[in-house]
């Protein structure tokens, strides 16, 4: 897979080598393969307990990678503790409690910030312009607000540090459609802020049109590859996962 | 009369029922943060107290014996520093080896650590109780000689009021405060949002040790003595309080420890006494003078006893602890339920 001098390639900012990982014993991925270039919206689909989220939290070192290499800048990051991880700005949003409840918009905001705190409120204030419904919340506890507008706090505060790489995990689980099309549209404004996202996602046929390219994962392993636009006109992908009248 | 009968209560019971519950409060501080941080009943969180208390002591004796004379609120800032670098010590040697292990092995270090503590106690001060600071303290009156406030008392409940400013303003304006309120809320998020969990402990021991340290003396003032189990008595109204308000709620903890406190004093009041003049003012208002006799007769009866003895003073904070836990376990401020 090497890279080939000359040829038009977008560099990769992570990258996942057959991984092979899982809790305990059991292995999940059986050998998954995937990266993110600059300036690109990545999209992971796939069945319940096909890996994806497990895909994700390989990346950050939460769980043993018995086999393969996770390389973040041409640079192998295998077995890092998260905490390490994280401070080389790799940025996760979790799928469920997200967000500190307790404590406000503005607070989540500068709990983002903590392992770059300068130049911290000129961040905020930008953050506050990429989601503007935040801005008049910003006073307000974190957990008083809807999961559409919690989510988007999560997002935010993930963007405090300006990450290489921002990883979602099915940002959009539980959103009414309204809420929905708003993080999308949030994630494409995302990349065009130039930051990368890899995003994990059920509602794979509006997540894929904000894609670049996505994966298909089964069994923990990968089956499809492609552009967004490729996955959303396959046939098998449209049966599996799009409703088969699309 | 009436004034004589108010200022009675107020004197003797409202006073000393609000020292000792900002001392329960101080105190509770510490135990919610532990629970709420660290996510364990920490049960040496009483001798911790105690030893600021003697540390305290042993300043003032140092001093005293260069013929310098501390007061114990001076002797208390080096004892403060000590207690502090206690707490860190503990949690290093004791309680960091089991941060990832399950709740109930470091909860049974925190309670060996109680039965050290207080074991090494009398190994160094001896097992007698000691005097901590000598003589009867006056009480002082004010308003025309109505009411009588110690200065101890005043010393007491102004300082608990300072240092609770200061520790919340510190738990919401300062980046260590918000991220203990964040690790508190989930330490988890808190780990993969880059928050330094250890950093953030420390800073817990530091607080929390403040205010134990803080209570350990003010408890010594008002009580005038140390003993060895003086750690130990405080524990289960401190746990009371902070259950009462909500584990992990600051808030909560100083709510209730002033609850805890208050209920403990007011409980030995001669409420039926209380009652009983009532219903003879009333009757004379009224002039009924049967009931006035009857009244007077039973009120002359009931002056000198109070409602519950105060030898049930531990059994009020027990009662109130289990009364929350069945109706309302999330304590008055929403805490968490184990």
């Amino acid at each position: 897979m090497g890279d080939r001098p000359g040829m038009a390639e977008a560099t990769k900012v992570l990258e996942l080598s057959d991984i092979h990982a899982g809790y305990g014993d059991t292995d999940i991925l059986h050998g998954i393969n995937m990266h993110v270039c600059e300036n690109e919206v990545v999209v992971v689909i796939g069945p319940n307990g096909a890996g994806k989220s497990t895909a994700v939290k390989a990346i950050l070192g939460l769980l043993n990678i018995r086999k393969g290499d996770v390389l973040l800048n041409q640079q192998v990051i295998t077995g890092t503790p998260p905490e390490k991880v994280i401070n080389q700005r790799v940025s996760y949003v979790p799928q469920t409690h997200n967000v500190f409840v307790s404590l406000t918009v503005q607070e989540n905001l500068e709990m983002g910030a903590w392992t770059v705190p300068e130049g911290m409120s000129d961040r905020i204030e930008r953050m506050y312009e990429m989601f503007p419904d935040l801005a008049a919340k910003r006073r307000q506890a974190a957990g008083s607000l809807s999961g559409g507008q919690r989510q988007m706090v999560a997002m935010a505060k993930a963007l405090m540090v300006d990450p290489e790489v921002l990883l979602l995990d099915e940002p959009t689980a539980g959103l009414s459609p309204l809420y929905r099309s708003a993080i999308f549209a949030a994630v494409q404004s995302i990349k065009d802020n130039g930051v990368p996202v890899l995003m994990v996602e059920q509602n794979a046929k509006q997540a894929l049109g904000v894609a670049d390219r996505g994966y298909v994962l089964v069994d923990g392993g990968n089956r499809h590859t492609g552009t967004g636009h490729e996955l959303r006109e396959d046939p098998e992908v449209a049966r599996m996962f799009l409703g088969a009248r699309d | 009369m009436w004034d004589a009968f108010g200022f009675e209560f107020i004197n003797f019971y409202l006073i000393p029922g609000l020292v000792l519950g900002c001392i329960y409060a101080l105190g509770a501080i510490g135990i919610t943060l532990t629970f709420g941080i660290l996510r364990f009943a920490n049960f040496a969180h009483g001798e911790v107290m105690m030893s600021s208390a003697y540390l305290t002591y042993t300043f003032m004796a140092l001093a005293a014996s260069f013929g310098l004379s501390l007061v114990p609120l001076v002797a208390a800032i080096p004892a403060a520093v000590l207690t502090i670098a206690i707490a860190l010590l503990i949690d290093h040697f004791f309680y960091r080896p089991f941060r990832k292990s399950e709740t109930i092995i470091i909860v049974m270090a925190s309670f060996g650590m109680m039965l050290m503590v207080r074991a090494l106690v009398p190994v160094i001060w001896g097992p007698n109780q000691i005097t901590f600071v000598r003589g009867i303290t006056p009480m002082k009156p004010y308003l025309d000689g109505m009411l009588l406030v110690q200065d101890k008392q005043w010393l007491i409940v102004i300082g608990t009021v300072v240092v609770m400013t200061l520790f919340s303003l510190l738990m919401n304006f300062t980046r260590i405060g918000k991220a203990m309120r964040a690790v508190s809320d989930s330490p988890d998020l808190a780990r993969v949002t880059g928050i330094n969990v250890e950093t953030v402990i420390r800073a817990t021991w530091i607080i929390g040790g403040f205010c134990a340290a803080v209570a350990g003396v003010f408890l010594a003032m008002n009580t005038q003595q140390l003993s060895v189990t003086m750690g130990f008595r405080m524990l289960l109204p401190m746990f009371a309080a902070a259950i009462l308000g909500g584990i992990g709620r600051p808030v909560g903890a100083i709510v209730g420890g002033m609850v805890i406190g208050l209920a403990e004093e007011l409980i030995a009041y001669p409420w039926q006494a209380a009652v009983m003049q009532l219903v003879w003012w009333f009757s004379e208002v009224i002039n009924a003078s049967g009931m006035t006799d009857w009244a007077k007769a039973v009120h002359k009866q009931m002056r000198g006893t109070p409602l519950l003895s105060p030898g049930y003073k531990a059994g009020v904070a027990f009662g109130i602890m289990v009364i929350m836990l069945i109706v309302r376990p999330a304590g008055l401020f929403k805490g968490r339920v184990f």
